[in-house]
């Protein structure tokens, strides 16, 4: 069984390299393989070719494995600390958290008006707001899901908590000007790109940290499988734990969402597609394989999405579900029954 | 019975258990008194709404007493720290597990939390402790099987090696025999009494099967509407407790067969 799963994850591995590869290739100019190795390791001979490669390439194809990955693991700490096939960073309404964040600071700032408003739009203030605005709802729905005993309705408060962000983003756009409309739309397209290499050191870092929560979790994770009273008495602490992971996820949901905008479906769906293939909810082997197949699953979505050879960007946002959900789809058709 | 303290387990002192919210304290019972000995088997019996389940809940720490004190292996329950708990007691609950992907082997490896390392990996000592707790309940042969392949019984039988593998000295159960039919109810009583002789293990349930219970239990505790009694079955029907336990128009208590039969 062990040899199995090892055996998994070395194809994984290579499938992740293989994407990698094939996106960096891949883009609005065809750059053929032997040249992206070469500009890989600094030896290219055409100068073209290793700007487009290692200045907008290379961000975009390291942000799309950070993004994938990172969103899958959000849902899958979800999933598991609300005991709920259904939770994701979108569905318990982290994302319409951020997002209400991110309205407020580019759409808000029309009602502040003036020299305020322009200070008030940098790429940080956007990145704090949406992980506050996560980390805030979060707590919110952790605080509810104390009282309330009943996952569904913590389900349903989730959704509220979208329907009040979409109400208050529908009131501030009624006061804003068409250019911060703009800028607020196309944030909630998605995007991969755009990203410097200091950006991408600072978004990495948060995003590493992130991680190394969600692996420290990885014991806690599995003994709250049992439920809370069980997970109890084989001594976790109970609150300490919850804490870690809904931090975690804050973090990690919340940066994303602030760096990309928020991408939907990949949350919900890659820890399902995972323990389909892997037919486990041992987390010491779900995370790791999370990891891989959010990567994979967001490299292929981003490949697709900027149409090869061709001077289309469409929205990646579209793409992930558009590519995803089929295939969520068909696996649990085909499987007849969820793994949960 | 020289040194008798050395040899209680579990003690309750004047007990009051119940729900309390900010304005309202609803007691459940009160005046609860009793001491468990290591290596007995002990059954509380009542009727529904009597407040087992509140009084076993109390006793793990998952609801904290109204008033009155329980002690752990001499020590007060308040001042025992959930690992330390870990350490002493273990559990298996009536509440259905919220994930049934796992393997039997994974379930019960769970047991050994309290003992593993930050990240949950099993040391050798770890894996013949499992495989003990395997044996001991008949069930190595289900290892590599998922939870949700299988029966009532069996994953019963998987709760009870999960809390064997926990490695404590008191493992309580609540109502491990609802939802079996009777030949798994008896045999699961029977089982729980071999692991108390097997182990030297306390082991305390709830449970409705008060026939089964007075044949198989050491010590029972018997809760009705005014009282609760910790004793020998037999004394305990000596005294009449049990015609206490319900209203007598539909059922009474046999003394000689030990068993409740409908009046005619």
């Amino acid at each position: 069984m062990k040899t199995n799963h090892t055996y998994s994850f070395i194809v994984l591995t290579a499938v992740l390299l293989f994407c990698f590869v094939l996106n960096i290739s891949l883009g609005s100019v065809g750059i053929p393989f032997s040249e992206v190795f070469d500009s890989l390791f600094g030896t290219a001979q055409n100068n073209t070719s290793q700007i487009i490669i290692t200045k907008v390439r290379l961000p975009k194809a390291i942000t799309a494995i950070i993004v994938g990955s990172g969103l899958g693991i959000s849902g899958l700490l979800m999933q598991t600390l609300f005991r709920n096939p259904l939770a994701g960073p979108f569905v318990l309404g982290i994302s319409s958290g951020a997002s209400l964040g991110v309205a407020l600071v580019i759409l808000g700032s029309g009602l502040f008006g003036g020299l305020f408003a322009t200070a008030l739009i940098t790429k940080w203030s956007i990145v704090i707001a949406s992980s506050l605005g996560s980390f805030i709802v979060l707590l919110a729905v952790l605080a509810v899901s104390n009282k309330v005993r009943d996952t569904m309705a913590i389900l349903i408060i989730g959704l509220m908590f979208g329907s009040i962000t979409a109400a208050v983003v529908s009131v501030l756009s009624y006061f804003s000007s068409a250019e911060q409309l703009q800028q607020y739309i196309f944030w909630g397209f998605g995007s991969l790109s755009n990203l410097s290499w200091s950006d991408l050191l600072i978004f990495f870092s948060i995003y590493a940290f992130g991680l190394l929560l969600s692996i420290a979790s990885i014991k806690g994770l599995n003994g709250l499988l049992l439920g809370d009273n069980y997970a109890k008495s084989l001594g976790l602490n109970l609150k300490q734990s919850r804490l870690i992971i809904i931090l975690a996820t804050s973090l990690i949901a919340g940066t994303i969402t602030a760096f990309a905008g928020p991408i939907a479906f990949i949350g919900l769906a890659i820890p399902h597609l995972t323990r389909q293939i892997f037919k486990t909810t041992n987390h010491k082997i779900l995370l790791p394989a999370v990891f891989l197949f959010g990567a994979i699953v967001m490299l292929i979505c981003d490949t697709i999405a900027q149409v090869p050879y061709s001077d289309y960007m469409l929205p990646i946002n579209a793409i992930t579900a558009l590519v995803g959900a089929p295939v969520v789809i068909w696996l649990l058709v085909r499987q007849r029954k969820m793994m949960f | 019975m020289k040194n008798e303290t050395s040899h209680i387990i579990l003690k309750a002192e004047q007990l009051s258990i119940g729900y309390k919210t900010k304005k309202i304290e609803t007691v459940i019972a009160s005046n609860i008194n009793f001491e468990l000995q290591k290596g007995q088997l002990i059954g509380l019996v009542g009727a529904n709404g009597i407040g087992k389940s509140t009084l076993l809940r109390t006793l793990i720490k998952v609801q904290p007493e109204l008033s009155g004190a329980i002690s752990l292996n001499n020590k007060d329950l308040k001042s025992t720290s959930t690992l330390e708990l870990a350490k002493q007691l273990s559990i298996v609950l009536t509440e259905p597990l919220t994930s049934k992907n796992l393997s039997v082997f994974e379930l019960v490896a769970l047991g050994r939390h309290p003992y593993t390392n930050w990240i949950g990996n099993l040391t050798e000592n770890d894996t013949t402790t499992i495989n003990n707790a395997l044996s001991l309940v008949n069930i190595s042969e289900l290892k590599d099987k998922k939870c949700y392949e299988l029966s009532d019984g069996q994953l019963q039988k998987v709760m009870i090696a999960r809390a064997l593998a926990q490695d404590t000295a008191i493992i309580v159960l609540d109502e491990p025999t609802s939802h079996l039919d009777m030949y798994h109810k008896a045999y699961i009583l029977k089982l729980l009494q071999k692991l108390t002789k097997e182990t030297g293990k306390t082991i305390l349930f709830s449970s409705h099967e008060i026939d089964l219970a007075i044949q198989l239990c050491d010590t029972m505790i018997v809760m009705t509407k005014d009282q609760v009694v910790c004793d020998e079955p037999c004394h305990l029907i000596s005294k009449g407790i049990f015609n206490s336990l319900f209203p007598k128009d539909l059922i009474v208590f046999d003394d000689k067969t030990g068993s409740f039969r409908v009046t005619k």
